[in-house]
């Protein structure tokens, strides 16, 4: 399962990647999804994740870690998460506010050899 | 104590005020301008009532604890010398207030006006009260600041930008030579604080470092108080409005020069360096000043030339340094800073009933203007030292030094005869002011035509200033004797002169100067006339020479050399950029790359794995797809980037992360509409580009396809080798012993994210917010592309149905579904803490939910039945957020502190109450309304098609988006 993760992980960077250096706008806006799916799995692969083991506790009584998920990662995620958004939304309005302005949707505002 | 506590207060205050006034609305100019009289009021009173304490000779210091592990501390002190220039900031600012109150226009914006003239004030008190001399440098730079920003209040007009630059430029490099100065002293007094340095002066003086302290704190000073060959500032400076340039750009903030030289002149003075340095710069001052003042055609570039020149005389009386001299130059400063600002507050109404600055176009205004030209007179006249008037008084001290100081050199010598001639000079330019403008044949090409007098209000604090002219110059001793004693004390000690301030002294050298220069001065006027005009016009803009200097070093210094490296560094597009720091990271990751000890493939292939790796397969296609389709095909792009963002869904889930499940499956859905409704607005692919299939272009897409699999690969295997690598107990095994016990909720995630590291998820909601609102004031302006403007071909192109038939069942059932959501967001908010879901969930919810109805009808029809506040509820979520916070101040922990416990309620049974949920609530309301904003302003901008571009705020606004 690791291995598929890792390979997964690094499919979604690869494809991100190759998207970030296309010239149109909207590719880069799919590439950086992309990259952000493939970071934050990343950055939750770092708590070696398992199956069946959620960070949800019992009330009280001793806490056995070994029988949890790592919390942590989690927690950073869940806030990439969000501000993924965010900046997926900002971006998105630059990029159609620039192309309101500029009449192109190259990433460099001019179409290329003019 | 209670000295100590009003000290305290008077820092605080028009700092407070600035903050209160910044967030008042930009037109309430009643309002602000009498929460600004009502600080500086309250300034006054807190002087007089510190009157006492320095009257008896004592320092008053108060010292607030700023960052007492590094041994940062707050000091502040108020001696004599400190109170006096505090009585002028605050004194004449409560005037400048009222002034300002009728100067500006119900258009402009007096809340910000108001705001940095308090910070200003703020800043100037700051610097006044330093008991430390690093924090002197930081508010002296403050002040620099602030002239900045009041120099180019009327940002739109160029000539302000450019004079507010200039100032900056000048007078804040100025503060960075103090900097380098005060942190000298201080090394070698052993300590920063005022005290250590004013007491280690004689070390200073014999250090081998001291010349180099004398230059750069006289650069300082010869910067801020426009001292030649840094003067050009001031007259570029009175772009600013002239309440600005009667406050700051003469009465107070201009004096911090000469604040400095006196404060340190017991440390550096008393040497013939400075002897020779100063007295040289301010006598020069003086007659380069009183010289260019006389040739200037604009009312403030008089003003400004004559400030320059008053300037000077100061200076020179500080670099005499005897301390009589000391005692005259105190008196100046007040007295310069009295006349000269009720001058520019009197040319500031001309120049507002007029409509003209220019003295040419400007003539026999007294048949229109009165009263103002009788206080014009009053107080040009103490600027040319005419007897009974207050400049009269301080001007003759200066020729009584001039004449009696004694070091034996020729400068010494010539000093009475440059006095004079100064003199002379500034009865010139005073006698012209007067006679051009207010005498005369009536103008008659006057913009605004015919001028009156002034709405009464604005006059009078022009009449208390000169009204305080005419009572220095007939009472100085029972006005301002007491006030000087206690400044002399406070700067020379037990050196401070008695001296008695009298009106007539008889018939003495100084006298005698004084009539020379009068009779010199008036003859040299009407004289020489028509030649002055004539000189006037051919020096027009000598202030713009000037800078035009300034820009040519700043060209050479700066710019080019900015612009060379940046053609050097820089590539032009973004993709070449990308480009080279790949290359970089995975030069450097293949570097590293064979210290790493990689694990063996896990044995064993169940059917778990299978199934994960098929997901995987899916995946990885849609992913893959996704790259291959988004130049031509954005909406299967689309499509196929949901289907990765499922899997990596279904990943979480299954992976033991149900809070990572539900949040990335809601902000998928929010993505994927905001997505869409950006789709509308980029431009047609239906054809090919043109040169796609040239070698050039596949010669590219080969290299980037190398990078993206070089890349992809690499990541794989870091990826690989970390998660294989075996685990360090860390972070997280704290957090799962202490979630329960210490954070009261059994959700591990949760609990860090509101209660451990409340402050980062903090952070967060601030950032998100921000965003939203500047994706709302980005689209506020957004006008799209002509060929983008008409409706897509969905709606209602062609013979198609309208839309809302095609979709009337699924629209019924999507308003059905909006209560539905709301609760399911309820849900996810109150089970948050133990279980999966939370404020961010939750507040991802309820704007899908709302959103659900956006698409389901329109937006007039769901806005006509729901008031929808998204800016509002970002700001109750901030507010609730830091509330929380700061509440736990109240019970001595730190900030966002929480407290848990559990309630029990009726009928519903034992419900988490801990505070971390309030806190919660706030990240609720955050991410709710920021969701909600960004997608609805862009929903909005389909409203705006067919409109004329210049139909004034659209629905959001209307529906609370704004004020």
């Amino acid at each position: 399962m690791t291995f598929v993760l890792a390979c997964a992980i690094g499919i979604l960077i690869g494809s991100g990647i190759w998207l970030v250096l296309r010239p149109r706008t909207f590719q880069v806006i799919c590439g950086l999804s992309l990259l952000s799916y493939g970071v934050n799995l990343f950055i939750f692969g770092v708590g070696r994740p398992r199956v069946g083991a959620p960070p949800l506790l019992t009330k009280g009584g001793y806490v056995d870690t070994a029988a949890y998920a790592d919390p942590l990662p989690q927690a950073l995620v869940l806030t990439a998460i969000v501000i993924g958004f965010a900046t997926t939304a900002l971006f998105l309005v630059v990029l159609i506010a620039s192309r309101g302005t500029t009449g192109t949707d190259h990433v460099d505002g001019q179409e290329p050899g003019r | 104590m209670i000295a100590q506590n009003l000290l305290t207060l008077l820092i605080a205050l028009p700092f407070l005020g600035a903050i209160i006034a910044a967030t008042m609305p930009r037109g309430a100019r009643n309002s602000v301008a009498l929460l600004a009289g009502a600080v500086f009021l309250a300034m006054l009173g807190l002087l007089a009532g510190l009157h006492p304490s320095v009257t008896s000779g004592e320092v008053v210091a108060t010292t607030l604890k700023w960052v007492p592990s590094l041994g940062l501390n707050l000091r502040f002190r108020l001696d004599g010398f400190a109170w006096l220039m505090l009585l002028l900031v605050a004194g004449i600012g409560i005037l400048v207030v009222i002034y300002a109150r009728y100067y500006l226009a119900a258009t402009e914006a007096a809340s910000r006006f108001h705001a940095l003239i308090l910070a200003f004030s703020g800043a100037m008190s700051g610097l006044l009260l330093s008991g430390n001399v690093i924090m002197l440098v930081v508010f002296w730079e403050l002040t620099s600041l602030c002239s900045f920003l009041l120099i180019s209040y009327w940002h739109q007009k160029p000539e302000a930008r450019r004079g507010a630059r200039i100032a900056l430029t000048v007078t804040a490099g100025g503060g960075l030579c103090l900097l380098a100065a005060m942190v000298m002293m201080g090394h070698i007094a052993g300590g920063y604080e005022l005290d250590t340095v004013l007491s280690a002066a004689a070390d200073i003086r014999t250090h081998p470092l001291y010349p180099v302290i004398l230059v750069l704190t006289l650069l300082a000073a010869f910067t801020k108080s426009a001292q030649v060959p840094f003067q050009f500032w001031l007259p570029n400076a009175m772009a600013a409005p002239t309440p600005v340039s009667a406050y700051l750009h003469s009465a107070t903030m201009v004096n911090a020069g000469v604040f400095l030289l006196v404060r340190f002149y017991p440390v550096l003075g008393s040497t013939d360096a400075w002897f020779g340095l100063v007295v040289v710069t301010g006598m020069a001052t003086l007659i380069f000043g009183a010289v260019m003042a006389l040739v200037q055609n604009d009312l403030k570039g008089v003003l400004a030339y004559s400030t320059i020149s008053h300037l000077g005389l100061i200076t020179a009386l500080t670099g005499i340094g005897s301390p009589t001299a000391i005692v005259a130059a105190m008196f100046h400063i007040v007295n310069h800073a009295v006349f000269k600002a009720s001058l520019f507050m009197a040319m500031g109404i001309v120049d507002h009933e007029t409509g003209t600055r220019d003295i040419r176009r400007l003539s026999g205004l007294r048949r229109w203007m009165p009263e103002t030209t009788w206080l014009a007179v009053v107080a040009s006249a103490s600027m040319a030292g005419v007897p009974l008037l207050n400049g009269f008084l301080s001007k003759e001290m200066f020729f009584e030094a001039a004449f009696a100081w004694n070091n034996g050199s020729t400068l010494d010598d010539l000093l009475p005869y440059l006095a004079t001639l100064a003199g002379a000079f500034s009865v010139a330019y005073s006698l012209r002011l007067i006679v051009e403008v207010f005498f005369g044949p009536p103008a008659t090409d006057l913009p605004k035509f015919p001028p009156h007098e002034p709405p009464s209000p604005m006059r009078r604090p022009v009449e208390i200033l000169v009204i305080l002219c005419l009572a220095i110059g007939i009472f100085p001793g029972p006005i301002l004797g007491t006030t000087l004693q206690d400044a002399a004390v406070a700067v020379l000690g037990s050196r401070a002169p008695t001296f008695d301030l009298k009106v007539w002294h008889g018939v003495n050298m100084a006298f005698i100067m004084s009539v020379v220069a009068m009779v010199a001065g008036t003859a040299l006027f009407f004289l020489f006339r028509r030649r002055i005009a004539g000189l006037a016009d051919a020096s027009d803009g000598a202030g713009e020479r000037g800078g035009r200097t300034f820009d040519t070093i700043m060209w050479f210094g700066l710019e080019r050399p900015a612009q060379i490296i940046t053609r050097l560094f820089t590539a032009r597009g973004l993709r070449q950029q990308l480009v080279v720091i790949l290359i970089v990271s995975l030069i450097f990751a293949a570097v590293v790359a064979p210290g790493t000890r990689w694990m063996p493939v896990e044995r064993g292939f169940g059917l778990d794995d299978a199934v994960f790796a098929l997901m995987w397969l899916v995946g990885g296609a849609c992913a893959i797809g996704t790259a291959w389709q988004a130049k031509y095909h954005r909406f299967a792009a689309l499509v196929l980037l949901g289907g990765v963002g499922v899997m990596t869904v279904l990943s979480y889930a299954w992976l033991s992360a149900p809070d990572l499940a539900v949040t990335q499956l809601l902000v998928e859905l929010t993505t994927t509409v905001l997505l869409l409704l950006g789709l509308r607005w980029l431009p047609k692919r239906d054809e090919e580009f043109p040169g796609d299939r040239e070698l050039e272009a596949r010669l590219r897409r080969g290299r980037d396809l190398v990078l993206a699999i070089a890349a992809g690969a690499g990541v794989a295997a870091i990826s690989y080798a970390v998660m294989t690598a075996p685990a360090v107990p860390g972070l997280g095994d704290w957090f799962l012993r202490n979630a329960y016990s210490e954070g009261g909720g059994t959700n591990a995630v949760n609990v860090i994210l509101v209660d451990f590291r409340a402050f980062d998820t903090f952070g967060e909601i601030v950032v998100l917010a921000i965003v939203a609102l500047t994706v709302f004031a980005l689209l506020r302006r957004f006008r799209p592309a002509p060929e983008s403007a008409n409706p897509p071909r969905a709606q209602g192109g062609g013979n198609q149905p309208p839309l809302a038939d095609l979709i009337f069942v699924p629209s019924i059932l999507m308003r059905w579904m909006f209560p539905v959501t709301v609760l399911m967001a309820v849900y996810f908010f109150l089970r948050g803490h133990d279980l999966p879901g939370g404020g961010f969930a939750a507040g991802v919810t309820l704007a899908i939910g709302l959103m659900v109805q956006y698409l389901a009808t329109s937006v007039r029809w769901i806005e006509g039945r729901i008031t929808v506040l998204p800016v509002r509820w970002v700001a109750f979520g901030l507010n609730v957020a830091a509330l929380v916070g700061i509440g736990s101040w109240l019970f001595r922990f730190p900030f966002l502190t929480a407290h848990a416990q559990y309630v029990t309620l009726p009928v519903i049974g034992p419900v988490p109450a801990a505070t971390a949920m309030l806190f919660d609530l706030g990240v609720f309301a955050v991410v709710a309304g920021a969701v909600t904003l960004i997608v609805i302003a862009l929903a909005h901008q389909s409203l705006r098609v067919g409109h004329p571009p210049d139909r004034g705020p659209e629905p959001l606004a209307e529906t609370g988006g704004e004020p």
